[in-house]
């Protein structure tokens, strides 16, 4: 089981075929793996890793520190249901450090991003802070190089 | 010919490698798929070549002992010790070497002599009867059979073992047929090694790809560790080919004698280098670990397809290759090759070019993208329909 999320962390579009073949296991037991960790949101979803600078498509991301008080009870959770809700928010997590939550947001452009944090992220219930910090250039994102590192990685085709 | 008589007539019949032979013809070619690399398709961890670099910025480029760097050392030993449960001494035991290449040349010339014999089980990697023929003795082969999975058995060891036999050479898991020894499979020749007093020259650079169980140095066994020597290096298993860095585990009177070779011809393994093998070997058990589960799935992957598509292939348990028996098609290893890369663009090495034992059978290295394997596969399968039976 996890040597096949190791396989698909890196690669979600592996055939089944593929993978069967990988793994030394036959098509059927690979697919009933696969549904089983579909339907236990071990594998909580597939995206695609897209470099938007060129696609041409503008886009803006911030990440924001927020800062808020716990509630009795329930902690952080219901605050972070809460903001967990809203599209822009592409990454949110509690941490430790100066803020309590981190988030990755996403907009059109900077003024989207500024809306957002002045009238939906600030002015939840709880939240008393913020610090926004715009992406200027991505140059790695899930893994993923964007093209800042060049290697040559040149095999001679028959070796000893 | 002009200088026909005066070279060295030793030299002047050594064969060229088969391999490369046919890596002349392959790099001419356009659009050649080659399953022929004997080298991992990773580029180094960036956290070992960075160590690299670091070196150099920190002008770490002056000669190290010959025997190479003491941390290193430490680190070689500890290592053996970690993984596979041998103990040797840093100071006492260990020469650094330029390669596994170099710590084969050192160690066979520092115990063999003019009319000894060699035990070489083969198929085996082509280097190692060129230096033994190059050291003076007779390269006497161990025909090694894919039904016993390429393993040297003890009916087969004392087949050929004579008087002048001096020492064997044991590669597992092994170049050319992926074959692996366990310590059952040891256990039966361990005691014909005692008893015949021949020297053991094993080497161990494919240890780290055993792929069912963990991988078994016959140094384990006390009865023969001091007639034993191991090589190993970082090549393969730190995807550090370029690097150039081996190393020699043996007993502190063969290691003074080995090091007085070593000593004139080559120094010390190459200073910076040596600070990236010092990281890898600390540090990289993660990078090997990911690297094994890569082979190993790619390795799953090949050898079913090749069956499927008619070319009777066993799982190897060990190293990047598969050896395929291509004795359906009733061409020659040679022929098979030569046409597979005239007509489908595809180069694999022929298998008598590591020995004769290697008739009928072409050597498959894996280490290379998944895409690039299908590719070759559909190549395969191209070919066999108009050869194979």
């Amino acid at each position: 089981m996890n040597e096949l999320l190791n396989i698909l962390k890196d690669n979600a579009r592996y055939e089944v075929k593929d993978l069967a073949l990988l793994l030394n296991e036959e098509e059927e037991e690979v697919k009933d793996q696969i549904k089983e960790l579909e339907d236990n949101k071990v594998i909580a979803g597939y995206h695609t890793i897209i470099n938007w600078e060129r696609a041409d498509v503008e886009i803006s991301k911030a990440i924001i520190f927020v800062n808020c008080v716990p509630e009795r009870e329930r902690g952080y959770d219901r605050i972070a249901e809460r903001i967990a809700r809203f599209p822009e928010v592409e990454a949110l997590c509690l941490i430790s450090g100066k803020a309590e939550f981190l988030l990755r947001v996403n907009g059109r452009n900077m003024r989207e991003i500024s809306n957002f944090v002045a009238h939906k992220l600030a002015p939840t219930e709880g939240v008393n802070g913020t610090e926004t910090m715009f992406i200027l250039k991505e140059y790695k994102i899930h893994g993923i190089d964007l093209g800042s590192i060049s290697e040559d990685n040149e095999r001679l085709p028959v070796t000893p | 010919m002009i200088f026909d008589e005066e070279i060295n007539q030793v030299v002047r019949n050594l064969k060229p490698s088969g391999i490369r032979k046919f890596f002349d013809i392959a790099v001419k070619k356009k659009n050649v798929i080659s399953l022929g690399v004997g080298e991992p398709d990773f580029i180094t961890p960036w956290h070992i070549r960075e160590e690299a670099i670091n070196a150099i910025e920190k002008g770490r480029t002056f000669y190290t002992g010959n025997k190479g760097l003491l941390e290193l050392r430490q680190g070689i030993c500890s290592y053996y010790k970690r993984r596979f449960n041998v103990e040797y001494d840093p100071e006492d035991n260990c020469i650094v070497t330029v390669g596994g290449s170099e710590a084969i040349d050192i160690a066979l010339r520092t115990i063999i002599k003019q009319g000894d014999e060699v035990i070489l089980p083969t198929p085996a990697y082509v280097a190692y009867a060129a230096i033994i023929e190059m050291a003076g003795a007779k390269v006497v082969e161990l025909e090694l059979k894919e039904e016993e999975g390429f393993k040297v058995t003890p009916e087969a060891l004392k087949a050929v073992l004579t008087p002048k036999s001096k020492a064997i050479i044991l590669n597992y898991p092994g170049n050319p047929t992926g074959g692996i020894m366990t310590r059952e499979d040891y256990a039966k020749i361990v005691p014909l090694i005692k008893e015949s007093k021949i020297f053991v020259l094993t080497d161990e650079i494919y240890a780290e790809l055993t792929y069912e169980g963990k991988h078994c140095s016959i140094a384990e066994f006390d009865e023969i560790k001091d007639r034993t020597v191991v090589i190993n290096g970082f090549s393969k298993s730190y995807s550090m080919t370029g690097y150039r860095v081996g190393y020699i585990l043996a007993h502190k009177e063969l290691i003074d004698m080995i090091l007085k070779i070593h000593q004139y011809v080559i120094m010390c393994a190459t200073t910076p280098c040596q600070y990236a093998a010092i990281e890898a070997i600390n540090n990289g058990d993660k990078d090997v670990e990911e690297m094994f589960l890569s082979f190993k799935q790619r390795r799953n992957y090949i050898v079913k397809e090749l069956n499927r598509i008619g070319l009777k292939t066993h799982m190897p348990q060990g190293a990047f290759y598969v050896f395929p028996s291509i004795r359906c098609t009733g061409l020659s290893s040679e022929d098979f090759c030569n046409k597979l890369l005239e007509e489908e663009n595809l180069a694999v090495v022929p298998g008598d070019a590591f020995g004769k034992a290697g008739e009928g059978f072409v050597r498959i290295s894996y280490a290379y993208s998944l895409d690039q394997i299908k590719k070759a596969i559909e190549k395969l399968e191209d070919f066999l329909k108009k050869y194979g039976k």
